[in-house]
């Protein structure tokens, strides 16, 4: 069933410009891809998985260059090529699908007119690619196929607009596709659609592709082999099914452990609650975006408040927060409703509600050293001064793990993200809180570093006896972490309750789509997943 | 459309609006005076009844707000009133100077304009190559002169060797291609100051656009380098390439003033320093307001034009 | 063609000159300092040399000038000699010591001015960009209206309502350039506002005080610097203008600005000496510019390494 070899990489060395040197990116990597055969990219930030994806069709960006080794692409050597050759290469027979679509379409033109100009700069009549373009459409379930290709990018939604560019791909029928990352940005009941339709596309075509993603579920869907990369290295190599029931080297054992990491079960919440959020109706303008909000937070508890972009979980943050005053609706907190703005709410109603948020990167003031960031609130609330101040920075460094005589004076641009995350950890301690607000605080990390994220989150709560109210778009970490879920969809609660009672049927209808929606590592998901949904419907 | 239309109005408005503001602005300047226009022009020495006199006679008695509409009503029908300095109805002087200036500007736009475009153009596609290296090192040398040095090293290399005058005398009478070659060094001197800063701002403008994704793509494509400047930057060029024209010709506003006294250039400017140091306020009250109404003109065509051009506010979702 | 040379002549001794510079500041810097100097382009070298030059020619003026700086020591436009080593101008003053004496008048009114600017302009700028709402909007409509008007059109309309002093110039410059800098820094300002540290720090019940000190400036600081350079070479050409147009700094106060329009005749006959103190202006703003623009380069590189 395989069929030759398309493309050949041997002893690939990739660098990148550092000021006036330059550093490896990938440090000698080899690649066969055969005629239709799928191969998966799998790495963390960092690992080089988009310049490999890049080399393939013997590019480099800007401030990289290939420094060693061969790229062979059906006879012909692509690091002697000329442009020309090259260029006449690109689109034709190898094309390529970047991770966003909706900035990679030229803003300036239309769908369709940007599907052309490869088909005819190919010498095909523009009549016959444009009716290429509505058949490639309609395959790949774009609505209204006959028009959608007429509109501009920015009129069009971020699922169609990744099926688009994967159709302006096809064009040409190429021998190979380049996917990086095409779902990354999607919310998941969009990812189900454009993954299923990528699919099906390239099977029908019989196209090579190499997929590019860091998410280990998506790959074992999509690819006949995957490979591992880490720090410009190749890990391992396996045919899929291979290597998700037996992965050999640690490091990949280590990304498939990420996974089984659970909270254990907890006995269910009674008392008073720590935080009530009652009736909240909230927006900007005119436009209410929380309706009718309910629920409640118990101490030593986890509550994962779920859904897709646009669902209103974050402004739920916000109005708890005092930034959103509420239309109606109040937060009650430790029996005593909070004033709706910040600036009302008294110091002491200030510390006792601390929050941790998704971007480590601009939650950290760059100029203050971590003495000063994670000083600050325990010198604030608690009046800590001198010698005491100093001991209690390196008693919390010590609670989130990192030794403190290497990191009180450093900055947070010296730091990795995960330890930038961990000392917005150490700095909503410091306040000694009731109830800590996390922010998708895990979605910008990588997997291994998320792990160890929860994990630490998990052993304070044990040790302090916090409430969390956990924000978050992944059900993994929900799985993970939570002990109540909210659903949320359009402002609106769709379902809550404990974790076991929510993941177990029978669900809301919205709850069964984002359940059922979440990739899982088993290769024939996505197979089951359509016939039973194409079967339901 | 309609969405640009009302958008488009919006602006239009918005500039009237400016320019109201910017004539409250020139006129209620002059009631900053420590004691009041009579008593700064007649000094310390003034009796008390030529001061009354003055007053009477400059209007001054009557409340700001019914001198300012007397003096707005007047500018729309053309009167700007009379010189302090010279007792001459002020817009006699200022029509045939009115033309001269924008002469002047207008023919170094008409250099400076394609010159810089071209230059800005080939330094960001060969960025980093040494034709970038000299352009950017120039460029920044020539924004750093003040533009009486460069005026002056023009007269020292070319009219003082005889090739030009180094002074302007232009009649009405004079053909075109001697008004051209008599203008020629105070032109060039603005073209040098202003393709400087035109050049640089080109070129950070469409290496800003070469950076982004749906550059990276058409290279995927095999797109080649021309198709993918002509086609894929030059639409989304426009709108920050009009900015820079526009910020630009809106420089040579300023530049057109000291160029002009240098070369004895009978044009607005050069009557403004005058009048700046004889105090005739009327008079710079007047220049200033046509300078800035100029000034405001020209940011609200171009932004108009970059609405325009923008595809993304043509078409609505 | 003489010029051409002399141009020529001129940059291939700037070269050494940077790259000798540039090894000394690297042997005196401290440790932590020293990698900055390395990766120094020689142009910024150069520029760091002039500035410190002009510096040191400011700061010792009396002892470094032969003559007195308003002194008639001689008959008008004598040629360059032993005694007058740049000859003497339209009313027989000492050229050289005019030039000298000009440095420290004309860059230190300039740098006064964009100081004053600086201070008003920026505080009210990351002010505005701090409380938003109203009082934002009422600061930023005001500057717009004012920066409706072109600069130095509104300056040369104030200096006629108050008249030429050096105090109105300085006043009025930097009230003019204030509106530059209030935009600038309100749009720096916002950029860090908008930061999650920022909302942690309010919410913490931080005061405005404290978000700008410790929060605010800290990250401002490095365009607003690089924008102070800008800002800078802008007032010092706006004021060398003006003083050219005989509206700025008056005699008998040496000033290059009016040193070149006094003897501005003198070019006419082919003599360079009027450009000399045209080029002290130039020379000055080439040099601070290529700082700042390597200041620039080097905050975008570190942001893309970031």
């Amino acid at each position: 069933m395989m069929g030759d070899v398309l493309l050949t990489i041997r002893d690939l060395k990739i660098e990148g410009r550092a000021g006036e040197d330059w550093l490896p990116i990938i440090n000698g990597v080899d690649l066969t891809l055969h005629k239709g055969e799928v191969l998966g990219l799998i790495g963390e930030s960092g690992a080089g998985k988009s310049t490999l994806g890049l080399a393939a069709m013997g590019f480099a960006r800007d401030g990289c260059r290939i420094s060693g080794g061969e790229i062979n692409f059906d006879g012909i050597d692509l690091r002697k090529a000329s442009e020309r050759r090259k260029r006449a290469l690109r689109g034709q027979r190898i094309a390529y699908v970047a991770q966003s679509a909706a900035a990679s379409f030229n803003p300036a033109h239309k769908l369709i007119d940007q599907y052309c100009e490869v088909p005819v700069l190919a010498g095909i009549k523009r009549s016959k690619a444009e009716a290429e373009a509505i058949e490639l459409y309609r395959k790949m379930q774009l609505p209204e196929p006959g028009d959608i290709g007429f509109r501009y990018p920015h009129q069009v939604s971020g699922g169609q607009l990744q099926r688009a560019m994967t159709a302006m791909a096809m064009a040409c029928h190429p021998d190979l596709i380049i996917f990086d990352e095409p779902t990354t940005a999607l919310d998941v009941t969009t990812q189900i659609e454009v993954l299923a339709a990528i699919r099906d596309i390239v099977r029908e075509y019989n196209t090579a592709a190499i997929y590019i993603t860091h998410d280990l579920a998506v790959v074992a869907q999509m690819a006949d082999r995957i490979k591992i990369l880490l720090r410009g290295d190749e890990i391992e190599e396996a045919d899929t099914r291979a290597m998700l029931a037996a992965p050999r080297a640690d490091y990949t054992k280590s990304l498939w452990a990420v996974r089984s990491f659970a909270r254990p079960e907890q006995p269910p919440a009674s008392g008073t609650p720590v935080v009530s959020i009652r009736n909240v109706t909230a927006g900007y303008g005119k436009i209410d975006i929380l309706h009718d909000v309910s629920f409640d937070i118990h101490a030593g508890r986890t509550v994962a408040v779920v859904g897709e972009s646009g669902s209103g979980k974050s402004t739920v943050a916000r109005v708890m927060t005092g930034l959103l005053p509420p239309r109606r609706g109040e937060i009650v907190f430790g029996g005593q409703t909070l004033p709706p703005d910040y600036r009302a709410r008294s110091r002491d109603q200030l510390r006792q509600c601390q929050m941790i948020y998704q971007m480590a990167d601009t939650a950290l003031n760059p100029k203050l050293r971590l003495r000063e960031i994670i000083g600050r609130p325990a010198q604030m609330y608690l009046g800590l001064k001198g010698a005491k101040l100093r001991a209690r920075v390196r008693e919390l460094l010590d609670l989130i793990e990192m030794e403190p005589d290497s990191f009180i004076d450093r900055l947070p641009g010296e730091l990795s993200g995960g330890q930038k995350q961990r000392i917005g950890i150490a700095r909503a301690l410091a306040a000694e809180p009731e109830l800590i607000i996390c922010d998708e605080v895990t979605s910008a990390l990588d997997q291994i570093v998320q792990e160890g994220i929860l994990k630490l989150l998990d052993r304070l709560q044990s040790d302090l006896g916090l409430a969390y109210m956990f924000i978050t778009h992944d059900l993994a970490t929900v799985r993970a972490i939570a002990d109540d879920v909210v659903v949320m969809q359009k402002g609106r609660i769709v379902e809550q309750g404990p974790k076991a009672q929510l993941f177990a049927p029978p669900h809301e209808p919205y709850t069964e789509l984002l359940l059922s929606s979440v990739p899982e590592m088993d290769p024939d998901w996505l197979t089951r997943r359509l016939r039973g949904r194409r079967g339901a419907g | 459309m309609n969405a640009v239309l009302v958008m488009i109005a919006q602006r239009l408005a918005l500039g009237v609006l400016t320019l109201f503001v910017v004539s409250v602005v020139i006129f209620g300047a002059t009631e900053l005076l420590p004691g009041d226009l009579a008593s700064a022009l007649l000094g310390q020495t003034a009796t008390p009844e030529t001061l009354a006199a003055l007053r009477t006679q400059l209007g001054l008695n009557d409340p700001a707000p019914v001198r300012y509409w007397a003096w707005l009503t007047g500018v729309m029908q053309g009167d700007f009133g009379t010189s302090l300095a010279t007792r001459r109805p002020i817009a006699d002087m200022l029509s045939a100077r009115l033309g001269n200036t924008i002469f002047l500007a207008l023919y170094a736009a008409a250099i400076a304009v394609p010159l810089s475009l071209i230059l800005g153009v080939l330094a960001a596609l060969w960025r980093n190559s040494l034709f970038d290296r000299v352009a950017n090192a120039g460029a920044l040398s020539a924004i750093s002169f003040p533009e009486f040095f460069v005026a002056y090293i023009l007269i020292f290399l070319l009219a003082q060797s005889g090739f030009f005058p180094s002074m302007v005398r232009i009649s009405p009478a004079m053909g075109l291609g001697d008004k051209l070659y008599v203008t020629f060094l105070p032109a060039l001197t603005l073209t040098l100051v202003v393709t400087a800063h035109m050049m640089r701002m080109t070129r950070a403008a469409i290496i800003n656009l070469l950076a982004s994704p749906y550059i990276e793509m058409a290279r995927l494509k095999g797109v080649s380098p021309l198709r993918i400047v002509l086609r894929h930057a030059l639409p989304n060029a426009l709108a920050p390439i009009i900015n820079v024209i526009a910020i630009n010709l809106a420089y040579l506003i300023t530049g057109v003033v000291v160029v002009e006294v240098v070369f004895v250039y009978p044009g607005l400017g050069q009557l403004m320093v005058d009048s700046v140091a004889k105090r005739d306020i009327a008079v710079v009250q007047a220049i200033a307001l046509i300078f800035a109404s100029a000034y405001v003109l020209l940011n609200l065509t171009a932004d108009v034009l970059s609405t325009l051009t923008n595809p993304r506010l043509m078409r609505r979702k | 063609m003489a010029v051409l040379v002399f141009l020529a002549v001129a940059i291939a001794a700037s070269i050494p000159l940077a790259y000798g510079f540039r090894m000394a500041l690297m042997r005196a810097a401290p440790h932590h300092m020293a990698a900055p100097a390395r990766d120094m382009p020689l142009t910024a070298a150069f520029g760091l040399l002039v500035i410190l030059l002009y510096v040191i020619v400011a700061a010792f003026a009396p002892v470094l000038a032969p003559f007195p700086e308003r002194a008639v020591v001689g008959v008008q436009f004598q040629p360059w000699d032993g005694t007058h080593l740049l000859g003497t101008d339209r009313l027989g003053r000492d050229m050289l010591s005019r030039l000298i004496y000009g440095a420290r008048n004309t860059v230190g009114i300039a740098f006064a001015t964009t100081a004053l600017a600086f201070i008003v302009g920026s505080l009210l700028g990351i002010w505005a960009a701090l409380r938003g709402g109203w009082l934002d909007q009422v600061l930023s409509r005001f500057v717009d209206a004012l920066m409706a008007i072109p600069s130095l059109i509104f300056a040369l309309l104030l200096l006629t309502i108050f008249g030429t002093s050096v105090t109105n110039l300085i006043l009025v410059i930097a009230a003019v350039d204030a509106t530059r800098v209030y935009r600038i820094a309100r749009s720096v300002a916002q950029g860090v506002v908008v930061m999650d540290y920022i909302e942690a720090a309010r919410l913490r019940g931080e005061g405005n005080w404290y978000l700008i000190r410790h929060e605010i400036l800290p990250n401002a600081l490095a365009p607003l610097v690089a924008e102070f350079g800008l800002r800078f070479c802008f007032v010092f050409l706006t004021i060398s203008s003006l003083s050219f147009l005989g509206l700025g700094i008056q005699p008998p106060m040496a000033d290059w600005g009016s040193m070149v329009r006094d003897n501005a005749t003198l070019i006419t006959f082919g003599n360079v000496t009027p450009l000399l103190p045209a080029g002290a202006i130039a020379l000055l703003t080439v040099a601070v510019n290529f700082v700042v623009d390597w200041q620039l380069y080097r905050a975008s590189g570190l942001k893309e390494q970031g």
